[in-house]
């Protein structure tokens, strides 16, 4: 039986008069890659900052990590990874000195962060970086390295928030084989991207237009239903009913 | 036209190679594309050309003046929007555009004509403070602030990051009318997507250009056999593929493998090798590369 490491009903967030967050309804599955689509201004980013307990919903109710978003939020931020592509590393702190404050805040003992910095830089290879400034690793690395370290406390569920953006063609296919990696051993990635072909990779996508979901199926199953030969087009298809400006 | 003859470029006193001898030239009106990762120089050429930064060695010139000897010239008559939002983000919208007509003595009556079709879509909040706009219309303004002044090259760095696809092509029709104008347009991007909408591009890694052409020539040029492979279980399948010897390059692509494949591999072969691997229904085809093809057989090289 699957477990549901997402689970939200209603979920709406309204900032004055305007609607943010439009009473969106979901499920997560344990060990699912979910890709969470939108254009800019969909409100991808305000839902995105519900689930991970950062931001009150107005209404709405639901569950992340077994905890409730409105009673519990403080223990969903210490039980879920976070990862985007404009913030994860600190940039002046060692590649080892990284992973030490993120284990930290965490939560992890000093002891069991070292004997898991060993193992994380054996499998990546990275044992000669150790002491390397974060600043001076090639980007690929740096993606890596990220998504280990959001990754490293074990959480039921990642989030990744357009963790791809400009890296070049190959890394980023590196990159989602990494995250299929972290899928096998069962943890769930939450994903966010602009590239329609990585919403492929996606064991399902939502869509999201004027915050709402306008579409939630496996990428399969949203080309048929929109007889459309490729996620780009579903997505163009999807976001030409917005009315809300950009 | 814009003319640069081995530009090179390094930052911490040597140490990080920015630019490695770039060489090319744009010509009046061109719409001519840097495509490349983060971190393969695009921005440091983009500022170098912008007359913002000092090549190490190496020339540039844009219409006629150089970029270190006449650079006051240089700053009239190019359009620059950098890659991070660069407004005032406590002016409003007409305060930044205003201000930016101003530096160069004009004003957005003069050269409205200039901005009207983009600027149309913000000016009704053209009251609003910059900093709340949305990315979309940060955007707009950050290139109507780069045109108010009538330039005859825009430079674009990386004016589509973090775009939604739908947006990205708005964009992209929006330089389509710029370009119409006779405007040059030098503009970079990381997405391997947006070289079919330039006259001709500069495929940039690591400081150099491995491949410059029209999209069309770089597609051309690509020497391999490329397949497309589709069928069920995709991500075992990438590995099983990689596995096989005639198989160069393996790289998903959406919901289909692209592989590179050795000449005289027959498609039925790698049929029956996936058939033995339990990999049912599986469609072969013979497929015109991408750039984003392009890109990674010359990165592998």
């Amino acid at each position: 039986m699957s477990t549901r490491v997402i689970e939200v009903t209603d979920l709406t967030k309204k900032f004055g008069n305007f609607t943010a967050v439009d009473h969106i309804t979901f499920d997560v599955e344990e060990g699912e890659i979910f890709g969470f689509l939108g254009a800019n201004g969909a409100g991808k980013t305000t839902a995105m900052q519900m689930l991970c307990g950062i931001s009150m919903p107005t209404a709405g109710a639901g569950t992340v990590a077994g905890y409730d978003i409105i009673r519990e939020n403080e223990l969903i931020k210490r039980n879920i990874g976070y990862m985007s592509q404009k913030f994860s590393l600190y940039e002046d702190l060692r590649v080892w000195e990284n992973i030490r404050l993120f284990g930290g805040i965490y939560g992890l003992t000093d002891k069991v962060i070292a004997t898991k910095t060993d193992a994380l830089l054996e499998r990546l290879n990275f044992r000669e970086e150790r002491n390397t400034m974060v600043k001076y690793l090639p980007l690929g690395w740096k993606q890596k390295l990220a998504f280990s370290v959001a990754i490293f406390h074990e959480p039921k569920i990642v989030f990744l928030d357009e963790p791809t953006g400009g890296v070049d063609p190959a890394m980023r296919r590196q990159f989602w084989e990494m995250i299929y990696e972290a899928a096998d051993q069962g943890i769930t990635v939450f994903v966010t991207t602009h590239y329609m072909d990585e919403a492929e990779y996606c064991n399902r996508v939502s869509i999201m237009v004027d915050g709402r979901i306008d579409a939630l199926d496996t990428p399969a199953e949203l080309r048929r239903q929109f007889n459309a030969d490729s996620m780009d087009e579903v997505f163009r298809q999807l976001a030409r009913k917005a009315k809300r400006g950009d | 036209m814009i003319e640069v003859k081995d530009l090179y470029k390094s930052y911490a006193k040597g140490k990080v190679n920015a630019l490695n001898g770039i060489t090319f030239s744009v010509e009046d009106g061109e719409v001519f594309g840097v495509i490349g990762p983060d971190g393969a120089g695009k921005s440091s050429l983009f500022r170098i050309l912008a007359s913002l930064l000092l090549p190490d060695s190496g020339v540039a010139v844009m219409n006629g003046h150089d970029v270190v000897k006449d650079y006051r010239k240089v700053r009239q008559i190019i359009g620059y929007m950098p890659g991070r939002f660069s407004l005032y983000q406590d002016l409003s919208v007409e305060e930044n555009l205003t201000f930016f007509a101003t530096l160069f003595n004009t004003s957005i009556e003069e050269n409205y004509h200039l901005i009207k079709d983009i600027y149309q879509q913000i000016e009704p909040f053209k009251k609003r403070r910059a900093g709340a706009l949305s990315g979309g219309m940060k955007q707009k303004l950050a290139l109507s602030c780069a045109l108010i002044h009538k330039p005859e090259i825009l430079i674009l760095d990386e004016p589509t990051t973090g775009v939604d696809p739908v947006s990205r092509k708005e964009f992209w029709d929006m330089l389509g009318r710029l370009k119409e104008q006779g405007i040059t347009i030098l503009v970079s991007t990381a997405y391997m997507d947006e070289a079919s909408r330039c006259d001709r591009i500069a495929l940039i890694r690591e400081g150099e250009f491995i491949a410059s052409d029209t999209p069309q020539g770089i597609i051309d040029s690509y020497s391999g056999i490329l397949w497309s492979v589709e069928g069920d279980r995709m991500s075992a399948m990438l590995t099983a593929l990689r596995d096989h010897s005639a198989v160069k390059t393996s790289f998903a692509f959406g919901d289909k493998i692209h592989i590179a494949v050795a000449d005289g591999l027959q498609a039925g072969e790698l049929k029956q090798y996936l058939a033995k691997k339990e990999f049912s229904d599986v469609r072969i085809a013979p497929i015109k590369p991408t750039v984003e093809d392009c890109f990674m057989a010359l990165t592998n090289e």
